[in-house]
């Protein structure tokens, strides 16, 4: 369904700061996969994913969605297929308009957007059910600013506005990093539930080791721009955190050092 | 006397409104600071006074104001996001050209309406006074496009614009191309700015080339006082508070006149009135006087 084939991207070529942030990337995703990424920072996992949102357009390669190219493709144009959760909990939102006006700005995703009232009566309840989902009392408070949300709540809707208007990928940039571990916790199985049922397939960027075995069907760890690692749904059961370290040290002849992976990792 | 002037700040205040919406679109939903106002607000002055001169319809005359004020809107987008040029200086770029093009339009900087037909003495012979006419006719007006307004920013495409202002990487990541959005706005802002001009022209009695001096702080100096008179941030109020604003605006300018400023420092009276709520001052500067005055008595 999306395939990456040989993707190389290196920002400020030719100057003194010239940062390698993809190198020879090839990913061949089906309909369904739910891939984790693991890697320390600077391994290119957020080059990644702004190059298949179309944020960034690779040096040379190209992203194929359903045997079509659209590697110059501009992010708006993307965006009918592919929804998204950034890591910053405010930046998925617009937070001086309402619940329901963030919705029905969701809702409408990709498509040519007309003269019509966005919010109709029909609507309203379709959000209020959606928002029940949530079990965060957010189906009573439609008509209240985003702005007056929690960071977890505002994360929660983004995580349902990313995947109205049914989009086919989800992207999903360590989406719960900022969140407090009770409220990570709920979003995940939230994420579990959705995906499953619309049979979504996602990329998910995380720091946690752990959770990126736990999660999904595919794990990739990445370094210096390049997939280090591939394991696949059956082998990653018996893999643990300690197993990932060692094997990124006989790969790379290095430690893992960063301080965040390592932090969660014990 | 203050019948008059009340009567008068309110015929003004409404003749302005338009453009102050126009402003309050740009610079408080889109988020983007647009100075053409200080040109397409004359410029639709001009086109209306030269169209009604030469026996164009009043109505007529104001609809193509509109329009070439919406194409004044459009290039100072196509400045900012096609070319890449910063939005200030879009604006500053097509207010300066627009200078040209207005005292093209008028022939010379002034040009008088008097004994011509307008707006004003249409609804006047349907048995109005000039005063009853003025304020029936602007009043219509504003109350129609408030609700236009309002309800295009309740649109699919309004819920856009307004999101493109608020978060643009959100609304690109949902499919829309924030640089659509900043054109379509400027381009509808100035158009309101340039209908009000024609009204404003057709209520004194002339087109002025200086008229647009200033224009983009009296929108500000509205919205500001309209946002401090109603708080309530929905677009609804926003909006109706933006029109109180205007009529506000113009009582206390003709309130400085009262109190004896002349004329030639209003520009400056309304700089100060957009400063004063504007101005956020270093935080704790009150404190500091504060801790001044204690180390001072404790010393003493």
């Amino acid at each position: 369904m999306l395939r990456l084939k040989n993707i190389f991207k290196t920002y400020y070529p030719g100057e003194p700061n010239q940062q390698k942030a993809l190198a020879g990337i090839n990913l061949d995703l089906k309909q369904g996969d739910f891939l984790t990424i693991i890697g320390s920072n600077g391994a290119g996992k957020s080059t990644l994913l702004n190059i298949i949102a179309g944020d960034i357009e690779p040096d040379s390669g190209s992203v194929i969605f359903h045997g079509k190219d659209i590697t110059r493709r501009p992010a708006h144009r993307r965006a009918g297929f592919i929804g998204r959760v950034f890591q910053d909990p405010l930046a998925g939102t617009a937070a001086e308009m309402s619940v329901a006006e963030n919705l029905a700005l969701a809702k409408v995703r990709g498509q040519k957007r007309r003269l019509n009232r966005a919010i109709k009566k029909e609507s309203r309840t379709e959000f209020a059910g959606i928002l029940k989902t949530l079990g965060l009392g957010l189906e009573n408070r439609l008509d209240e600013s985003v702005g007056l949300l929690s960071g977890g709540q505002r994360q929660a809707l983004t995580l349902l506005m990313a995947v109205l208007g049914s989009p086919q990928i989800l992207l999903l940039d360590e989406y719960i990093a900022a969140l407090d571990p009770s409220t990570a916790e709920q979003i995940i199985s939230l994420t579990g539930k959705i995906v499953s049922q619309k049979g979504l397939t996602v990329f998910m960027v995380t720091h946690d080791l752990r959770q990126a075995l736990k999660t999904g069907t595919r794990t990739i760890m990445m370094d210096r721009g390049e997939i280090i690692l591939d394991i696949e749904a059956e082998k990653r059961k018996t893999l643990t955190v300690a197993d990932l370290l060692e094997r990124f040290a006989r790969l790379r002849g290095r430690e893992l050092t960063d301080d965040r992976i390592l932090l969660q990792a014990r | 006397m203050l019948v008059n002037m009340l009567t008068g700040s309110l015929e003004q205040g409404l003749a302005y409104a338009l453009m102050a919406l126009g402003v309050f679109l740009t610079f408080r939903v889109l988020n983007f600071p647009d100075l053409t106002v200080d040109g397409s607000f004359p410029l639709g002055a001009a086109v209306s006074a030269r169209l009604i001169i030469a026996g164009t319809h009043p109505l007529l005359a104001m609809l193509t104001a509109i329009i070439l004020g919406v194409m004044a809107g459009l290039l100072t987008g196509f400045l900012h996001t096609r070319l890449k040029i910063a939005g200030l200086l879009a604006g500053i770029i097509t207010m300066t050209a627009l200078y040209s093009i207005n005292l093209r339009v008028m022939g010379r900087s002034n040009l008088p309406l008097l004994r011509q037909n307008s707006l004003l003495t249409i609804v006047q012979d349907l048995g109005f006074s000039r005063m009853a006419a003025t304020l029936l006719s602007f009043f219509l007006i504003v109350i129609l496009i408030k609700i236009l307004f309002d309800f295009f920013l309740h649109t699919e495409l309004g819920l856009a614009l307004r999101a493109t202002g608020n978060n643009p990487r959100m609304i690109t990541s949902l499919g829309v191309a924030p640089q659509k959005m900043i054109i379509l706005g400027l381009g509808l802002a100035n158009g309101l700015a340039a209908l009000s001009g024609a009204l404003v022209a057709q209520y004194q009695g002339f087109a002025d080339i200086g008229m647009g001096i200033g224009m983009i702080i009296v929108g500000l100096a509205s919205v500001i006082i309209g946002e401090s008179i109603i708080r309530n941030k929905r677009i609804v109020w926003a909006t109706k508070g933006v029109i109180i604003g205007s009529i506000v605006y113009r009582f206390l300018i003709s309130s400085a006149l009262r109190l004896g400023f002349s004329p030639t420092d209003l520009k400056l009276v309304t700089a100060i009135l957009v400063i004063i709520p504007l101005a956020r001052p270093r935080r704790g500067w009150l404190e500091g006087i504060k801790k001044i005055a204690m180390k001072e008595k404790e010393a003493g």
